[in-house]
């Protein structure tokens, strides 16, 4: 073990289920402290991914390390990770002290040294008044922070989540969200997050690793995975751009590549387009108001329709059926690989 | 032409119906009703009448029965030889549903974690196969399989096991001549006949147990041991207490096992039974019948100060 290991590396890492191939081919490393978040749609992998560092599943093939350990054939009690898990998994036969005191419990704790530490991480998710209740008796927001501090209570070196947000209602889950990162800079913690909500995987990670059908399709900082996605799944899936195929971008005096662009990078033009830029005519084919900004839904030819994010100011009165001139920067256009 | 919001009431039924829907305790009142009048007058009713006889006595000269209160045929219950029986028939009661709990453990695991579709439908055939069949010829059955002459003792033969039979049958109190004069004997056939009653129950709970508790239990640091005490067995706890009622009370009442497998000495059952019939002492056959439901009360008060229910 070296002190500049990753702290989760995948080696060709595949787990197929009989002729399903959940995990296909992964290879991956997270960095030590890292807030890691792994996206895609359901079915993607990406859960399958979490259960192979946590021990829940073993790789058909490939290896996988846990700062430089190889993990194979170690069951999950003997592994430095812990899991929150989507549903929480708390025990209902225990009131939420010993829930949290579980995995000290096991370990062999004396009963008054593992409540003082399971205090303590109550107190850090701010509970610390509900040691005694059940976990039946709390609410689905704090259910979650009891789940993250029995996890957080063993001081694993890799956190996983799973999906803990998605049971939230969007409110609780922006709260959330604040508080895990905060939470992650504090204790500086490996954080692998799995999510399918992009705007969480976003707002929240250090890197973005996007899923797609058992394998990873792109890897980078969000930034990069928003404005510069690899191929039109991840603009479709992570930012909803709008995705131009080869042949209209060429066209439009951009590459002769599948480009991706972005509903903001578009406006409406009343004149001729600037230097540098390119217009398409179009028909409005839903116009919704969203109070910040509003959108249309503008079909520019019989197979393209583009989003459009305008600021609220502009486009009021505009109603579907109405011809508009759509145009945006050359600049803006992303090329991407074709799939 | 414009279809209706409301459909218009039409028809008894119909008038009926939305009626029920508008008084819903109406409803209630109707399906509880018959199942209350049954277990009110046909059960509580005899068994409070039950209870009642046992603080009669019986005229030991004239052998009728005196009505005023006593406490006497109580006093008589707890004289030792009716004592005895009441510690004998306890102790295999308990031996019985410890047992049955052991090996029902495993299977029902099995079937709640592992089994599924086929397997499933084949665990369920032969859990509930033996109960298919008639409870005296299961009990015949084990008379025979246990004689002297019988199956085990003829295997035992051909294997050269039969100094460990021999064995097994010189311990005291529980051995005998044979298996089917035994109290082993009685304790198998009891084992055997009650033991679907334990695995459907505890199947059944833990069924309920949900497998990312497992998981977590497992994530937090527990072996595989560790998970077993600290997780799935308090979460089965109910399934194996249900289980036990069955098994505990089915073998505290039960008078045709022991008279057909087992020694000449008696069981509350056979007890029961004869201080009714030959005996006429129908006083003190209540006062026996009182034991099992104390005994019953008991456990499960046991069982609830003990959290056993915590998890339901």
């Amino acid at each position: 073990m070296t002190s500049s290991a990753p702290a989760v590396r995948f080696r060709a890492v595949a787990r197929h289920f009989g002729a399903v191939r959940a995990v296909d081919g992964v290879d991956l490393d997270i960095a030590p402290g890292e807030f890691f978040s792994m996206l895609g749609p359901s079915g993607s992998g990406k859960t399958t991914c979490l259960r192979l560092i946590a021990g829940f599943e073993q790789p058909s093939e490939g290896e996988i390390e846990i700062f430089g350990v190889p993990s194979a054939g170690v069951p999950p009690y003997a592994r430095a990770v812990n899991t929150v898990f989507q549903d929480y998994a708390l025990f209902p036969h225990m009131n939420v002290l010993d829930n949290v005191a579980y995995g000290l419990m096991v370990k062999g704790v004396p009963k008054a040294q593992r409540h003082a530490e399971a205090r303590a991480a109550l107190a850090l998710v701010r509970l610390d008044s509900h040691g005694e209740r059940r976990p039946a008796q709390l609410s689905g927001g704090q259910r979650q922070r009891v789940a993250l501090a029995r996890a957080l209570v063993n001081k694993p070196r890799v956190l996983l989540l799973d999906e803990p947000l998605g049971a939230l209602d969007l409110k609780l889950r922006e709260e959330m969200q604040v508080e895990l990162k905060a939470l992650q800079r504090k204790l500086g913690t490996t954080f692998v997050f799995v999510t399918h909500d992009q705007g969480e995987a976003l707002s929240m990670s250090d890197r973005v690793a996007v899923f797609a059908e058992g394998r990873i399709v792109q890897v980078g900082p969000p930034e990069d995975i928003y404005e510069r996605p690899r191929t039109p799944f991840v603009a479709r899936f992570v930012g909803a751009s709008n995705v131009i195929e080869a042949g209209l971008a060429q066209a439009l005096g951009g590459p002769a590549a599948p480009c991706s662009l972005r509903p903001e990078a578009l406006s409406l033009l009343d004149g001729p387009a600037p230097e540098g830029w390119a217009s398409l005519p179009g028909r409005i084919e839903d116009a919704q108001y969203h109070g910040a900004s509003r959108r249309l839904l503008v079909a520019v030819d019989a197979a393209t329709r583009l989003a459009v994010a305008l600021p609220a100011a502009e486009g009021a009165g505009l109603a579907p059926g109405a011809a508009v001139t759509l145009g945006f920067p050359l600049s803006a256009l992303w090329a991407m690989e074709a799939v | 032409m414009t279809t209706a919001v409301l459909a218009a009431p039409r028809g008894p039924l119909r008038g009926l119906s939305d009626f029920l829907l508008r008084r819903p305790g109406v409803y209630l009142a109707l399906l509880l009703t018959p199942p209350l009048l049954w277990l009110g007058i046909i059960y509580l009713g005899s068994l409070f009448a039950l209870l009642a006889q046992s603080f009669f006595s019986i005229d030991e000269f004239s052998g009728t029965i005196d009505y005023t209160l006593t406490l006497s045929t109580y006093g008589q219950l707890f004289q030792l030889a009716n004592l005895d029986i009441v510690i004998r028939t306890v102790a295999m009661a308990a031996a019985v549903t410890l047992a049955s709990a052991a090996l029902a453990f495993p299977i029902a695991y099995y079937a709640a974690r592992y089994a599924r579709g086929r397997m499933k439908a084949a665990f369920y055939l032969l859990v509930m196969m033996p109960l298919w069949s008639s409870y005296l010829v299961k009990v015949y059955a084990w008379k025979l399989i246990l004689a002297k002459e019988g199956i085990v003792s003829w295997a035992a033969q051909s294997l050269g096991l039969t100094w460990l039979v021999d064995a097994i049958l010189a311990i005291p109190v529980i051995g005998g001549p044979s298996l089917s004069t035994s109290y082993i004997g009685t304790f198998l056939t009891f084992t055997y006949v009650w033991l679907p009653y334990m695995i459907l129950p505890l199947q059944a709970s833990l069924e309920r147990v949900p497998h990312n508790l497992v998981e977590a239990s497992q994530d937090l640091g527990a072996r595989p041991g560790q998970t077993f005490r600290h997780v799935i067995l308090p979460l089965a706890l109910p399934g194996m207490i249900a289980g036990s009622i069955f098994t505990f009370s089915l073998t505290l009442g039960d008078y045709i096992i022991p008279q057909i497998v087992g020694g000449s000495t008696l069981f509350i059952g056979q007890a029961v039974l004869t201080q009714q019939g030959t005996a006429g002492n129908v006083p003190l056959a209540a006062a026996f019948t009182v034991v099992p439901v104390a005994i019953m009360g008991l456990y499960l008060w046991a069982a609830k100060r003990m959290g056993a229910f915590d998890a339901l």
